[in-house]
Parts: C-alpha cells; sequence; structure tokens
C-alpha cells in the first residue's frame, strides 16, 4: 500500500523529520485559504500515486493568490497519467541551497535492508541508480540490529554531505529507518532532502510504501488506505473485493486462472500466439464457485474484452468444483456476453470436463490450444466491431 | 538419487491441527510420505491422521526424530514457526505459507544464515521426490520418476511444466518449488548446486519469472562451470512495469529491472534455452536426454 504523500509527511513530522508547514485541499477555495494562511511562495502538489508527477504538471510554485487560484484551478480535476487528481497538497515554499537523496528499501538479492544517502537529490534516483551507481552511498542493515547511528553517519560522509550537515542528515536517516521498520515499510524515502543557506534539513517530499502482508498489524495505516482511497480504477477496486490478484491491461483476451506463474504464462502464450491480453486475473487456489462467478463477473464487466480463456490447473483447486461454478455462472445468462473457452487439468480435471456446459463453452484439451482459440474468438469479435464501424 | 528429500526423510508437520494442515497430511501420507509428528502449542497428546501431535517442535524432533519440517502456519505467526523449527537444527524446512510480512521473512534469513538448515519458501508448493516423497501442497499424481530436476517459483506453472514432461515420458528426480516472495530460503542458485551434485540427474528445468535477479544469478552460475544442462521458462514477458502480478515477488521496478527480456537473455547467454511455451520447455529437454 502506497501511502499519499500528505499522509507520508504526517508519518515523518510525528517521528521528529523536519517538514514544510502545509494543508490538504479538495477545491480551489480551500486551497487559496490555505495558501493565504501559510503565506507565500507555496507549492501546489496533486496528491496521487504518479511517479515525475512534477514534470507532469501536478507540481506548480504560486507566488500570489491569483497564481495560487489559478494552480490549485488547473491541477484539481486533471488527469495525471490516467489518475484524476482530488486533492491538492499546499505547501509553504522552502527556500534551498542544495537537495539531497535519503531513503531506505528491502535489497531483495541481499535479502536484507538497505539504507541510503545521496547528494543528487531532486531528480528521479531510479536514474541516478543506473547512470552513477556510485553517486548513492548505501548501508545494508543487519535485521537483528537495525541500523546503527554509525551507519547512517557513514552513509552522509561516503555520499560527499558537508561536514556541517552530515549530523543531520544521519539523524533524519536513522529517523526514517525507524519509521520504515515500524510501519513494516516496502519503502521509505525523502527526495528531495532540502538543505537550506542556515544548514537546515528538511522534507519536501515524502514516500511511504508499506507491505501489504503486514497491514494486518498496523490499523493506524489501513485507516490511511481508506481515507486515502479517492483515485483509482473502478475494475481494480472491484477486485479488491473479490479478494482477487487483478491487473487491467490493454488488449482484449480476458485471462482468469490460479497460480500467479500460469496466469502470466496464458498472457504471455496469448501475445505469443497474436493476441493481447486484457488483464491478469488470479483466482487463487481452492478456488469455490463463487469465486469463479465472481471471476467472470469481473472479466466482463471490461468493455475492452471480446473472449475469455479460463484455465485452472488444479492442485488445491478441483477442476468438478470449477466446472460447476463456470456453469453456474454462465447460466444466469440469458446470452453469454462474450465467447469463454476453458481448459481444465490436474485434480478432478476429467470430471470437470464431463460437468461443463458445453452448449455455454468452449472446451479445449491444452492450454497452447485454449490460448489459440480464444485469441481466435476475439481477433473475430474485433473484427466484426470494426466492420460495424465502417458499415456505420 | 534425489536432492532434499527421499523415503527416509522424517517430517513433522507445524500447524497440522488447521484445516489445510489436516488436509495435506493425509495427502502427504498417502503419497508415501513418512510423517511423524505435527508440532502445534497448546495440542501435545492428540493425533493427526493418525499421526502424534506434540506442544513444540523441539518435543517432536527428540520424540520421533524428525529431521524435515512442513510449515502450514498462519502469516501472523509463520515467522515464528520458522524461528522454532531453525532453532531444532532441521535438515531441511519447508514454508507452504503465503503472505508472511516480507521484514518477517529477512530476519528469519538472517538467522537461517547462521544454521546449516536448507529452507524452502516460503509462499511455495513444496518439495517432491517422485514415488518417495512429498513435503508441501503438489498434486502427487501429474509426478513421474526419472531423471530430469525441477526448480521454480510458482506452484500452477510447476505442475503444467511437470505435466508437459511426464506427458512425454519424462520422469523427475526432485523438483522444488522455491516460492514467489521477494525473499526466499532457496534461491535458484542453491537449488541448481542440489541438482548438479546429484547423480541422476540429466538435466534441469528452471522456471522463473519476473522480478529480482534471482536468474540472473543463476545464469552466471550456470555459465561458471556447471555440467548438467539447464532449460529455462520464464513467466511474465507481458507484464507491465510497476504492477505486483500475484506473488510478492513478480514485479518489474519502475526503472525496468526484472524484465522477462533480461532474464531470458542473461539465460541464453550461458547456453540455456528458454521455452516460449512449456511443450517447447519439453522439447529442449526431450532433446536433451
Amino acid at each position: 500500500m502506497k501511502l499519499h504523500e500528505y499522509q507520508a509527511k504526517e508519518v515523518f513530522a510525528e517521528a521528529g523529520i523536519p517538514v514544510p508547514e502545509s494543508q490538504l485541499a479538495a477545491d480551489v477555495d480551500e486551497a487559496v485559504a490555505a495558501a493565504e494562511g501559510i503565506g507565500y511562495p507555496v507549492a501546489i502538489k496533486a496528491q496521487v500515486h504518479v511517479g515525475g508527477r512534477g514534470k507532469a504538471g501536478g507540481i506548480k510554485i504560486a507566488t500570489d493568490a491569483d497564481e495560487a487560484r489559478q494552480y490549485a484551478d488547473e491541477i484539481l480535476g486533471m488527469d495525471l497519467k490516467g489518475i484524476r487528481v482530488d486533492r491538492v497538497l499546499v505547501e509553504a515554499g522552502v527556500d534551498f541551497e542544495n537537495e539531497l537523496y535519503v531513503g531506505v528499501t528491502m535489497d531483495r538479492g541481499a535479502g536484507r535492508p538497505v539504507a541510503m544517502v545521496s547528494e543528487q537529490g531532486g531528480v528521479n534516483i531510479e536514474e541516478v541508480a543506473a547512470e552513477d551507481p556510485d553517486a548513492i552511498a548505501r548501508e545494508h542493515v543487519d535485521p537483528a540490529f537495525g541500523l546503527h547511528p554509525y551507519q547512517a553517519r557513514k552513509a552522509a560522509f561516503d555520499a560527499g554531505v558537508p561536514r556541517e550537515v552530515a549530523t543531520d542528515v544521519a539523524s533524519v536517516l536513522t529517523t526514517l529507518y525507524r519509521i520504515w521498520d515500524d510501519t513494516d515499510g516496502a519503502d521509505a524515502e525523502i527526495n528531495p532532502l532540502m538543505v537550506t543557506a542556515d544548514d537546515e534539513v528538511i522534507a519536501a517530499d515524502a514516500v511511504l510504501n508499506v507491505d501489504d502482508d503486514a497491514l494486518f498489524r498496523h490499523p493506524d495505516l489501513q485507516a490511511y488506505e481508506e481515507e486515502g482511497d479517492f483515485a483509482e480504477d473502478d475494475l481494480e477496486r472491484k477486485a479488491d473485493e473479490y479478494g482477487f490478484d487483478y491487473v487491467r491491461l490493454e488488449g482484449n483476451v480476458g485471462i482468469i486462472g490460479n497460480g500467479a506463474g500460469l496466469v502470466m504464462t496464458t498472457l504471455d502464450l496469448v501475445d505469443y500466439f497474436g493476441g493481447a491480453p486484457a488483464n491478469f486475473l488470479d483466482i487463487g487456489g481452492g478456488a469455490k464457485a463463487e469465486r469463479v462467478t465472481n471471476a467472470l463477473d469481473m472479466v466482463f464487466s471490461d468493455d475492452n474484452v471480446d473472449a475469455v480463456v479460463f484455465n485452472i490447473f488444479g492442485g488445491i483447486t478441483r477442476g468438478d468444483e470449477v466446472a460447476r461454478g463456470i456453469n453456474e455462472a454462465l447460466e444466469a445468462f440469458d446470452e453469454i456476453p462474450k465467447p469463454v473457452v476453458v481448459r481444465l487439468a490436474g485434480t478432478n480435471a476429467a470430471e470437470g470436463m464431463e460437468i461443463l456446459n458445453t452448449d455455454l463453452v468452449t472446451v479445449e484439451g491444452t492450454l497452447e490450444a485454449a490460448v489459440q482459440r480464444a485469441v481466435e474468438y476475439a481477433g473475430e469479435a474485433d473484427g466484426a466491431a470494426e466492420g460495424e464501424e465502417v458499415d456505420a | 538419487m534425489s536432492v532434499l528429500v527421499d523415503d527416509d526423510t522424517r517430517v513433522v508437520v507445524q500447524g497440522i491441527t488447521g484445516g489445510e494442515g489436516r488436509f495435506h497430511t493425509e495427502q502427504m501420507i498417502d503419497y508415501g510420505t513418512n510423517v511423524v509428528a505435527g508440532a502445534v502449542p497448546g495440542r501435545g497428546g492428540q493425533e493427526v491422521a493418525g499421526v502424534p501431535v506434540y506442544d513444540t517442535v523441539d518435543g517432536a524432533v527428540r520424540a520421533e526424530d524428525a529431521d524435515a519440517s512442513v510449515v502450514f502456519v498462519p502469516p501472523a505467526f509463520a515467522a515464528d514457526a520458522l524461528f522454532e523449527a531453525l532453532d531444532t537444527d532441521l535438515d531441511l524446512v519447508v514454508a507452504i505459507t503465503e503472505g508472511i510480512p516480507t521484514q518477517d521473512v529477512a530476519r528469519v534469513k538472517r538467522r537461517l544464515d547462521e544454521t546449516d538448515t536448507y529452507l524452502v519458501g516460503p509462499n511455495c508448493p513444496g518439495v517432491i521426490t517422485p514415488g518417495e516423497a512429498k513435503l508441501g501442497i503438489l498434486p502427487g499424481n501429474i509426478f513421474a520418476d526419472g531423471d530430469v530436476g525441477l526448480v521454480s517459483r510458482s506452484g500452477t506453472l510447476t505442475y503444467q511444466v511437470v505435466d508437459n514432461l511426464t506427458n512425454r515420458g519424462i520422469g523427475q528426480t526432485t523438483a522444488i518449488g522455491i516460492g514467489g516472495d521477494p525473499i526466499i530460503g532457496t534461491p535458484f542458485v542453491d537449488a541448481l548446486e542440489l541438482f548438479e551434485a546429484d547423480e541422476e540427474t540429466e538435466a534441469v528445468v528452471m522456471c522463473g519469472e519476473i522480478g529480482g535477479e534471482d536468474e540472473e544469478q543463476a545464469a552466471e552460475y550456470i555459465a561458471d562451470g556447471m555440467d548438467t544442462p539447464v532449460v529455462g521458462f520464464i513467466a511474465g514477458r507481458t507484464a507491465p512495469p510497476g504492477k505486483r502480478m500475484g506473488h510478492a515477488g513478480a514485479i518489474v521496478s519502475g526503472s525496468g529491472t526484472g524484465t522477462a527480456q533480461s532474464k531470458i537473455d542473461a539465460l541464453n547467454d550461458a547456453g540455456v534455452p528458454v521455452g516460449d511455451t512449456p511443450e517447447q520447455v519439453a522439447d529442449y529437454v526431450a532433446d536433451l536426454l
């Protein structure tokens, strides 16, 4: 789960990291009032989970009330890489001399946390990492002990941070590690950490992504999720409700399967056989009839989908149960909205094949054949749709 | 011959009294696995599927001389269960549990480094040596005894590839589902080392997926002089960056590391053919044998 900037800043400020004065606003009047209260210049910042917000026009600096009104009006409601901006953070401008980067993440290769400092803040740190890896000082952390204070200082000095501010930077990094550890963080970052002419440090941005699997022990963070849940894809929200792993893509072949690796493989095969996958949908292990019904409902409600491939390899999941679910779901329709190709293998697959109502679905014996058939159906539907447009 | 498990393996099941633990214990016993004990705090003295339950893993190991454990404990308590298992000097711990917080797994991995135990998983289907023993939830009937080692990050993809192999009459020495989490106990390299040292394993199939750099490291190991030939498969060619594809570990980062293409290239450079489809993987293996 990703916290919004304003939420992450609340967490950081509470832990003692200096942040600029700021206020959240949901409409233009609120934004102007906030700017007047804070005093100019202010930054007006879109609160959406999109990388490169500034470049995309989601951050503007206003120097008076007219500008504040104009920029708030521009940014609120704008479409930022497919996501509508519903709130802005109005924040005191910081007069800075230098921009640093500090961050904590899990180095999955090493299996350990890593704390990082760079003098090259204010830009995309992944680009810095790719082009000039030595510009980022890294300290791997022994999870049994946590980040030692000397490691935080070492990271700051190794990154070339001037002696006058290095101790303060180290202290911010130590606090950031503690936040990351306490919240079951995945990534915690400040980019930029601004350094003022008086050698003060202040967090101008804040990133805190936490481990979804650990949310059960962080009720305070769950509240953030509810509060921040104002701009998401409708289908992805529906998937959350149903408890599916779902990713929406741009093609027209809907895909339902069990197990992440096999579903990914099914997507890849759709592509391999000349089609385009519309989604990733993993119904998980031991899928009962209700989950099958919900999965079909999800894929049918995606307007892009022209045909569906349903691929189950039963281990825990039983083919006969899946088959019953498919029949039940499809019998509820007067007309099947989109052609469905089913392939069952593994536990009770033969029983499942017997049960499937072949008036409602096309059954194929192998993964490759099922995918090819669905791609074919989707191609026909797509061709027919184009034909209609031409006729009109 | 085989790796990690065989018909001498003496298994303790942690979480044996839960729904999953009970069901899969029965399945493991049906397959012929030597399940000697269960361990569930507060349930000592009970029996599940004819297997005696102990309050602690230590108690189970001492009483029944177990040398491996399978963990079905729910995510919130799984790290504790893994520490408990690692403190009893077992040869092998198989963690089936999905959804253990990553920071917990990092702490477990840190402890693992101090032991001689193999940890397979978490979030994995388990380990099977066909005809001898299975530790986990893999459907035994699709496997056949033979000469090919298999290692995979995914459960159902493993079943698919095994099905393609078995249908060709190609059996397996051992199949290891190493798990789909960002941090796992036995990365590809460790599994490849095991198969390289196994005299019966004539070829290895390695099923990877997007995310992380495990496959690239495996490619380096293979290029450095692994003798047993390897055939690869990589899932997630069509995965968009920044989206988690089901598995917590299956994500292409925003900067483009962990892509299927980089893994396929690394494997090809190491002389490993990578199938476009599971059927092609079976073709390549058939050519090698």
